[in-house]
């Protein structure tokens, strides 16, 4: 019980990693961009390029690929999103599906159908693990993917409050007319915004290569993993993907325990009670507002 | 103000949509004799075409006039068709188990209704789709699927071959002019003008007292019945059931490419744009990753470029409106069209322009 709890938690890592790039640039943009798992996928092909080909370790190969998610997700903000969300606020999200069917079909095209792994190219690390009391044990990669999550969403987080380009950011996230007349360029800090978002994205495709198999189709379930994450955990808030991540990592524990095909099924119960409650407490905070107003 | 002064009325239909509508009629009175005159082959080929066009329309109707785009409509398509089975298993005759099936799935969508019209935008898009993949997950569980190995309609074995394809053609011809008849209805009554309403600016309608939330879940009930419909149509051309086929979010894709192509959020955009899909899947379907590839580039392409789609642009060029639900105002004195009031209640984007 408490291995399943604590490799629960473990896998919420994994969720929250993923989910952090959507999380931020929905937070800062109101996007959500639906290319985001197939950009994931995309960076974990690349480093099995590097590997397969160049003999390059994907810790080392990340030095090439992550400032190609970046260059990516500028050019992805400036070429593509800036211009579709003039058109109105659903726009980004067609442009952002037609994208992920073409980035998918093309690594098909070129991949196959063959699913992969990064896993042969890091060593041991795949499969080291330590040994705590009671017979648990505890992956190491698990562990630094967890711990790699932590770190990026608490880096954001500062990121956001203290530099003076976060500030930027935040400032065109509220405003972009007012962010403009005391001298922000909106345009580069949506643009910024987004490259970073993308090189959060090829780290979680790192991650998804190293501790799991991924395939030229993998990025739909990416994308709605880390889209439950980030609502179970209150689109927006970084922290709250955080737990997020995890809660939705301890729903599909739970699902596999209770039925052999209950493992996704757990998830997206999950997600669906959490949309429930949100409704129904909306609903009594509305009725306690009426009260505190009348008593008042 | 001297614009005012002068003698102004209210139009909808023109010479050129009295003569659209009569054509329409025309050509459904031509498709419904069809199949006695053409050959197998184009018989099922025409029955996809009319599955193509409720999808289209019937995810128009959702994102283009209710503002509510959906990446899982696939769950209403896979719902549909698996209802079919199982009341087909249950010993209903399939035909009237395809029916049943439809009100089976609007059914569904209602309380599902009631909390997934809370969400906003992208989280509506993909909240839809988490939806699709838990009712795809859960069909699977029932025993009579046998998960991904999938059934059968078998008892449509009991119709003779020429029979079953042109019952099923009649059928998808009905079910194609019924629900884009009770659309064009709906978009044109006090209810359509709501519609717009919301879609141009949802807290503005609010603020004049449309009922936007019911509104929007009229539109959704009607989807998810059209969409359902069209799965059953779907099984019955196809006859084998495989939920992964079903459940998949390529019909979303589908149904975001037509109307993407044809004209989002006008109601002959999404006829010509499935008109489109149908003949590109004829021509180059055979070319597997790239026709996809192809597909999902088009929809970027549009979505960048032409948002407004090819009956959009063909709505600005020549200022033709063949099925008109808007209204538009033209000033009679000078005997032409006041360009920049008569879009009001067409378009959107427009209106912010002419502002």
């Amino acid at each position: 019980m408490i291995n399943q709890l604590i490799q629960g938690v473990l896998l919420g890592g994994y969720y929250a990693l993923i989910a952090c790039g959507l999380s931020f640039m929905f937070s800062v943009m109101r996007i959500i961009n639906l290319a985001h798992g197939s950009l994931a996928v995309l960076s974990a092909f690349g480093l099995w390029l590097l590997a397969e080909r160049f003999g390059i370790q994907p810790f080392l190969g990340l030095a090439i690929v992550l400032p190609v998610m970046a260059a990516i997700g500028w050019a992805l903000q400036r070429y593509l999103l800036e211009r579709s969300s003039r058109g109105g606020a659903l726009l980004p999200i067609l442009t952002t599906f037609g994208l992920a069917i073409v980035i998918d079909n093309l690594l098909f095209e070129q991949f196959g159908a063959d699913t992969r792994s990064l896993a042969p190219y890091i060593g041991s690390l795949s499969y080291d693990s330590w040994e705590w009391p009671g017979n648990i044990y505890v992956g190491k990669l698990a562990v630094l993917i967890l711990v790699i999550a932590v770190a990026l969403l608490g880096g954001l987080q500062l990121f956001l409050s203290y530099s003076s380009m976060g500030r930027s950011i935040r400032a065109t996230s509220e405003d972009p007319d007012t962010a403009g007349l005391v001298g922000i360029d909106a345009g580069r800090a949506n643009a910024v915004a987004t490259a970073i978002a993308m090189v959060t994205v090829g780290i979680a495709g790192a991650a998804l290569g190293m501790r799991a198999t991924f395939d030229p189709y993998s990025g739909a379930p990416q994308l709605l993993f880390a889209f439950e994450a980030a609502v179970i955990g209150g689109a927006g808030s970084l922290w709250g993907t955080l737990a997020g991540g995890i809660v939705l990592a301890l729903a599909q524990t739970l699902g596999a325990q209770l039925h052999p095909l209950g493992f996704l099924i757990g998830g997206h119960v999950a997600f669906v009670l959490v949309l429930f409650v949100r409704l129904f407490v909306a609903g009594r905070a509305g009725g306690l507002r009426t009260l505190i107003g009348r008593a008042g | 103000m001297s614009a005012l002064g002068q003698a102004m009325k209210v139009e909808r239909w023109t010479p050129a949509s009295r003569t659209a509508v009569a054509g329409v009629a025309i050509v459904v009175i031509a498709l419904a004799v069809a199949p006695l005159l053409l050959r197998a082959g184009l018989v099922d080929r025409l029955t996809a075409l009319f599955i193509y066009v409720i999808l289209a329309a019937m995810w128009n109707a959702l994102a283009g006039f209710g503002g509510l785009v959906s990446v899982g409509q696939q769950v209403f398509f896979g719902l549909g068709a698996y209802l079919t089975i199982r009341l087909a298993d249950a010993g209903i005759d399939p035909f009237i188990a395809m029916f049943v099936a439809g009100a089976g799935v609007a059914l569904f969508s209602l309380p599902l209704s009631l909390f997934m019209l809370r969400l906003r935008g992208g989280e509506f898009a993909i909240g839809m789709w988490v939806i699709a993949e838990l009712v795809h997950l859960l069909v699977n569980l029932d025993r009579l699927v046998q998960g991904e190995t999938g059934t059968s309609l078998i008892s449509l074995n009991a119709y003779e071959a020429t029979t079953r394809r042109e019952t099923i053609y009649w059928l998808a011809l009905a079910s194609m002019a019924a629900l884009l008849g009770i659309l064009f209805v709906v978009l044109r009554s006090r209810v359509g003008a709501a519609i717009q309403a919301i879609r141009d600016n949802e807290d503005a309608a609010a603020s004049v007292g449309v009922r936007v939330v019911t509104t929007k879940r009229l539109l959704f009930v009607l989807a998810a019945f059209g969409i359902g419909m069209a799965g059953a149509l779907w099984l019955a051309t196809a006859v084998t059931f495989q939920p992964k086929t079903y459940f998949s979010v390529q019909w979303t894709a589908y149904m975001i490419f037509m109307v993407l192509v044809g004209g989002i959020g006008r109601f002959e955009g999404a006829i010509l744009g499935a008109i489109i899909f149908f003949l590109i899947e004829t021509w180059f379907g055979s070319a597997g990753v790239w026709y996809l590839v192809g597909l999902g580039a088009t929809a970027l392409i549009f979505s960048l470029l032409l948002p407004r789609g090819l009956w959009g642009a063909i709505e600005a060029r020549w200022d033709l409106r063949l099925l008109p639900v808007g209204y538009r105002l033209v000033l009679s004195s000078k005997g032409q069209v006041a360009r920049s009031a008569s879009q009001i209640s067409d378009h959107p984007t427009e209106r912010v322009e002419s502002a």
